[in-house]
């Protein structure tokens, strides 16, 4: 791992519905962006991993960019999946085998709640017909029994979610730009107890992608690098509280995979989550965005209903989070969120994020994605000064 | 009321309790489980209510169409939390109550004392 890694291209699509796209002409956007952004052509690219949770095939992409003969590995591991695919192309690149690799996601959903099949997850068919998978259930439940134990209010989840459509409302890609307030939030029909209808993201489409280059290719290219200082991914361990389970087994408060992932990035790049000047955590719902922030370090258990009452997390507070508005304005495209929060920070720390931009010149930025059935991958970010 | 009980397994190894019943540990990884019968009581660890009816299929309905059902996880004295779809006279009873198994399919179903006092189904 001796081996430095830059950020030196990142492309988004559009954020939201786009009849006349599918997921894959979304996806060929968001790499031209990024190539374009990194100064590079196709042919460049050396190595590309990337993936879609129901858009296609991302190695058929070669189809629309130029048959360069390069190895292209599908990637498919749910929420994670564009950060899946960002730690295949860095580990590229730190093994040497590439000098400029590409990760892409894109996804491109129906209306409605996703649909997901009890055989597919190794459940018993029983739980579809006693309408048990429906994914809102589960972050209906974390955030309940969270609430109770940590003493975390109902207006602090709507202003979660007011801040998201209010950063959403200043990000010209996002799929939600009206304001929407926190009486209108918490007063939209109720989804799961606690969580109504505006608190959580919807399924939506988009897609994004990353290039990452050596320390001398990155040279070689000039740009506005971002200098990678760590990545994470990990799955659940023995005694986690995830959708779709039948139980949680063990005692005590569920693990988490998210405090597993941050802690390994962190230790990683050497420095503490108080260091962090802007983040990117998953916000599913309102509640996810409130967990996330003590699963993975910056506060702890039950401190955020001060933070967020503080407004700590907006941009121009002490941890400005989901700058660009996060899932919940942007949408869930299953297979781009996770890159689409990594081109907020590369976007942030280079100084480019317009009316949105966290003032005084951040140097260091965090993603976090998590997602089913307990999975989580983590970056740490670094400014490059020039 | 149903004499059913949810069967579960506890590893020889480590003492895991686990549901269903696992051939494999998930906390040792060891194969050597045994058959076990959960309690029939627990307490409400967390809940929620599915407001929205959910997509059929997989979902069935009620005969009557949908209505709003409570579904949570019960702590039971065995060291595992079951999820489970819950019945009771009103949300509002379900944070910490003490619930007691009326079914095993298609999934696991407890109910509070008011409903199981009411001799009846509650909702």
């Amino acid at each position: 791992m001796s081996e430095n890694v830059f950020i030196v291209g990142a492309g988004l699509s559009r954020f939201g519905r786009q009849p006349d796209l599918t997921g894959r002409q979304m996806a060929v956007q968001a790499i031209t962006a990024a190539l374009a952004d990194a100064g590079v052509a196709w042919p460049d690219v050396q190595v590309a991993f990337g993936g879609s949770d129901g858009a296609g095939l991302a190695d058929t992409l070669v189809a629309d960019l130029g048959l360069t003969g390069i190895p292209f590995t599908n990637v498919k591991n749910g929420c994670a999946t564009g950060g899946s695919a960002l730690v295949s192309a860095i580990n590229a690149i730190r093994a040497g085998a590439a000098d400029v690799a590409l990760a892409v996601g894109f996804d491109k959903h129906p209306r409605g709640a996703f649909d997901p099949r009890p055989e597919d997850w190794g459940l018993p068919s029983g739980y579809g017909e006693a309408g048990l998978m429906v994914t809102t259930q589960f972050f209906a439940m974390k955030i309940a029994r969270y609430m109770t134990e940590f003493g975390i209010t109902e207006p602090t989840l709507a202003k979660v979610a007011a801040k998201a459509f209010r950063n959403g409302a200043l990000n010209p890609n996002a799929w939600r730009r009206e304001g929407l307030g926190e009486v209108e939030i918490a007063g939209s029909a109720m989804v799961n107890d606690p969580l109504t209808q505006y608190m959580f993201c919807s399924p939506g489409e988009g897609g994004a992608a990353i290039v990452v280059a050596s320390e001398a290719a990155a040279r070689r290219l000039g740009g506005r690098p971002v200098k990678l200082r760590a990545v994470s991914a990990r799955t659940r361990a023995f005694g986690s509280f995830e959708v779709f389970s039948p139980a949680i087994q063990g005692a005590g408060r569920p693990t988490s995979v998210s405090t597993d992932a941050a802690t390994a990035a962190f230790e990683a790049a050497g420095v503490a989550p108080n260091d962090i000047d802007v983040a990117q955590l998953q916000d599913t719902e309102a509640g996810a965005e409130i967990m996330h922030l003590a699963e993975c370090g910056f506060c702890e258990h039950g401190e955020q209903e001060r933070w967020i009452a503080e407004g700590l997390t907006e941009i121009g507070g002490r941890l400005p989070v989901n700058t660009d508005g996060g899932c919940i304005a942007n949408g869930e495209p299953i297979g781009a969120s996770g890159l689409r929060q990594v081109h907020e920070i590369v976007t942030q720390l280079r100084g480019e994020a317009g009316e949105r931009q966290v003032p005084n010149a951040p140097r260091l930025g965090f993603t976090h994605v998590y997602g089913a059935p307990g999975i989580s991958a983590c970056t740490v970010l670094e400014a490059v000064s020039r | 009321m149903s004499n059913e009980v949810l069967i579960g397994s506890r590893c020889d190894g480590c003492a895991n309790v686990a549901y269903p019943a696992a051939t494999r540990c998930l906390r040792c990884g060891g194969d050597d489980t045994q058959r076990l019968e959960l309690a029939r009581t627990g307490t409400v660890w967390a809940h929620t209510v599915q407001r929205f009816a959910p997509k059929s299929p997989p979902y069935v309905p009620p005969a009557g169409g949908f209505v709003p059902f409570a579904v949570g996880y019960v702590e039971l004295a065995d060291g595992v939390r079951v999820e489970a779809v819950l019945d009771c006279t009103d949300v509002g009873e379900l944070t910490g109550a003490e619930v007691t198994l009326v079914a095993t399919a298609p999934v696991p179903r407890f109910a509070t004392a008011s409903v199981l006092a009411a001799g009846g189904e509650g909702r």
